[in-house]
């Protein structure tokens, strides 16, 4: 069969693989905003419920929104990747699979197991509940994680033969050669830089992390098999670091390959772009120690990288890629269809939680501000108000109608009241930060609950504007094409 | 510390909500690609290196002196051994004196916890994670007389949120 006829026969099967896909990301979002909402409504006296439910639910938000992040991220890389070069539909689908498998094995460890050991996992905490939950339920939350890595890894693994195949080496499909040789080739695509990036740093953060969730395994059934708690944590930091920030990186292909087509305006590789992209497949790897400023057994200079590499990873995402953003609109005729309205929110979300990441990423800062609620204040900026409007301006992109005009004002007001609900929402997990409240802490002090209210209000609006996308995303469902 | 931190994040995000607006509204003039670019793209050298130059003056000032090093002569500090476990913590010593420059040695006998410090008002002063098989040394010196507050900063299961203690500060000898 030659390759030309197999793309036509594969279309269909490959449209609904993508639309089990989006289906799946939308109901999960939602879910998983719910048990945020409710988090925060806990916390704020609003809703009753115990300690040990919270902690459930909050490595259930955890984990399922990293997850269906990158989940998410996969689908928009492969649906623009798979113009470039040609990627296998079956590994496509199995990365879904068993991406399901792995959720249904999490959801019965929190939910009938009732683990709660955070969606880090962080060593030894798995094994030890003091009761609450069993090595079972450990081992099924573990189990799970690695299901689904290894999907990922599936995925991966195609995606590099697919690059190899094209391009012959990782270092040209990441444009090092034209660094080097000073020769840029303007037709190289950005998704095919973005992807190598991708497919680099997150082959390598998933194998660290399936060896942790391996020896984790391991330790929980054969305890006198004891990991080092350094090691541990190192490796579980690497991992959960390079794999959240790779969600981001895979969507924001979708900026790159949609935003042009609404600003009229080419998005093509320059030497900045590629050095930016070449810099940070380094920079994703090595800045994790970030993660670990506040233990003083670290070696000094992991430390210093730590803060430096931290203010260095600034400098891709605001001087390329929002600056590149920015310049497609400067003085343009930008045709603001509720796509390009998300896209640029997202790019302004991705820049905008720069600012308190990297001020965090100060040791001195940290020594008062790490593990407050200051991070998931960073870190929802980055994802609630990044990632996630990257998929729904993607979504809205795909969906719409072959010759849509006119403008679905229900959508663009509902932009609106995500946009401004999700901003109050995080500025209080930030505002809560200066005020030092802790994350991850079921029960709040009577001093921080109106905090906590407030934020469980606007949160409820992200909410509520995020189960209306889904519904008008779901009724288009059968609009969407492989070609938009 | 607190709140430079948010005066300094509100002030930057509100730069960028100001960048992003004006161009939102010139984006409706049509302007040739190549023009905007070529004047847009001229200026991103100069900031880079503006950057550059700003990121190493603030890695200085901030890692000199090394922060979690002692800013009195360790022999004059009070050495005080903290052990964190499932779920409360203890201290070989909770009383203090304003002005006492304390070393704490933080261990844990079973998961990870954190060791953060907390004034009479619930603003953090400083913190050290607590890890089974390491010991982290936190410096400190209590300069305000009052109840100070530990409280647990990494997730460390069930009760969490009630692994608290006191620390009682009396005013200076
Ligand atoms: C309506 C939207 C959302 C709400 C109300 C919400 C709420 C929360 C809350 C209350 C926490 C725990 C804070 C604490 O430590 O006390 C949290 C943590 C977290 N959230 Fe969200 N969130 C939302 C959206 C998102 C999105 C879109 C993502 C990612 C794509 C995300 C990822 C996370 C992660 C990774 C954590 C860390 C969990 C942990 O500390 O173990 N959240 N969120
Ligand atoms: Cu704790």
């Amino acid at each position: 069969m030659t390759t030309r006829t197999q793309s036509v026969t594969a279309q269909p099967r490959e449209r609904l693989y993508l639309q089990l896909y989006i289906a799946t990301t939308l109901a999960i979002f939602v879910l998983m905003m719910l048990a945020g909402v409710v988090m925060r409504a806990v916390q704020g006296t609003y809703i009753h419920m115990s300690p040990d439910w919270f902690y459930q639910i909050m490595t259930l938000h955890g984990a399922g929104m990293v997850g269906i992040a990158g989940l998410a991220g996969v689908s928009i890389m492969w649906y623009f990747l798979r113009r470039y070069v040609s990627l296998t539909p079956g590994l496509f689908l199995a990365n879904l699979i068993l991406f399901i498998i792995g959720v249904v094995m999490i959801l019965g460890a929190i939910l009938l197991g009732k683990f709660g050991g955070g969606w880090t996992f962080l060593y030894p905490l798995p094994a030890k509940s003091m009761g609450l939950w069993s090595h079972n339920a450990a081992a099924a939350y573990v189990g799970g994680l690695l299901v689904i890595g290894i999907g990922f890894l599936l995925f991966y693994l195609d995606v590099a033969r697919a690059l190899l195949a094209k391009y012959g080496s990782l270092g040209r499909a990441l444009g090092v050669n034209q660094l080097i040789s000073g020769r840029i080739d303007t037709d190289h695509p950005p998704t095919v830089v973005a992807s190598t990036m991708v497919l680099i740093v997150n082959t390598i953060g998933t194998l660290a992390g399936a060896v942790i969730l391996v020896l984790t395994l391991v330790n929980l059934y054969y305890p006198t098999m004891q990991i080092d708690a350094l090691w541990a944590k190192n490796l579980i930091y690497f991992f959960g670091h390079v794999f959240i920030n790779a969600t981001i990186y895979m969507a924001v292909i979708a900026v790159y390959e949609l935003l042009p087509k609404y600003t009229g305006r080419p998005w093509k590789v320059t030497r900045p772009f590629l050095a930016a992209w070449s810099a940070s497949t380094l920079m994703v790897i090595i800045v994790y120690p970030h993660h670990l400023l506040m233990d003083m057994v670290m070696p000094d200079w992991m430390l210093v990288l730590g803060q430096v590499i931290s203010y260095l990873s600034g400098i891709p995402v605001l001087l390329v890629t929002t600056y590149g953003a920015l310049v497609q609109i400067h003085h343009a005729k930008v045709r603001w269809d509720t796509p390009a309205k998300f896209l640029i929110l997202a790019v302004f979300g991705w820049a905008a939680g720069v600012v308190p990441a990297i001020i965090d990423g100060t040791i001195v800062v940290n020594q008062v501000m790490h593990n407050t609620l200051w991070v998931p204040g960073h870190f929802h900026f980055y994802l609630l108000l990044g990632m996630l409007p990257m998929v729904l301006g993607f979504l809205f992109h795909i969906s719409r109608h072959e010759n849509e005009t006119t403008k679905d004002r229900s959508v663009g007001m509902g932009f609106w009241i995500f946009m401004v609900s999700a901003l109050l929402f995080i500025f209080m997990f930030l505002y809560s930060g200066v005020m030092s409240v802790p994350r991850r802490w079921a029960e709040h002090l009577a001093a921080w609950i109106p905090y906590d209210q407030w934020a469980a209000l606007f949160g409820l609006v992200v909410l509520l504007s995020m189960l209306f996308f889904t519904v008008k995303l779901l009724a288009r469902l059968t609009h969407i094409r492989l070609e938009a | 510390m607190q709140h430079l931190a948010w005066y300094l994040t509100l002030i930057f995000i509100g730069l960028l909500i100001v960048i992003f607006v004006s161009f939102i509204f010139s984006s409706k003039s049509g302007e040739s690609y190549e023009e905007v670019a070529r004047r847009d793209y001229r200026h991103r050298q100069k900031l880079f290196w503006l950057v550059i130059v700003a990121g190493v003056i603030i890695s200085v000032t901030t890692l000199l002196p090394w922060p979690h090093s002692a800013t009195t002569n360790p022999a004059n500090e009070k050495v005080v051994q903290v052990v964190a476990s499932q779920w409360h913590w203890e201290l070989s010593q909770q009383q203090f004196h304003s002005g006492d420059a304390v070393k704490f040695e933080v261990t844990s006998k079973d998961v990870n916890h954190g060791f953060g410090i907390y004034d009479a008002n619930m603003k953090m002063q400083a913190q050290v994670q607590a890890m089974p098989g390491y010991t982290n040394t936190l410096h400190y010196t209590f300069t305000k007389p009052g109840e100070y507050k530990v409280l647990c900063l990494e997730y460390c299961g069930l009760a969490h949120h009630n692994m608290t203690t006191t620390l009682t500060v009396l005013s200076a000898r």
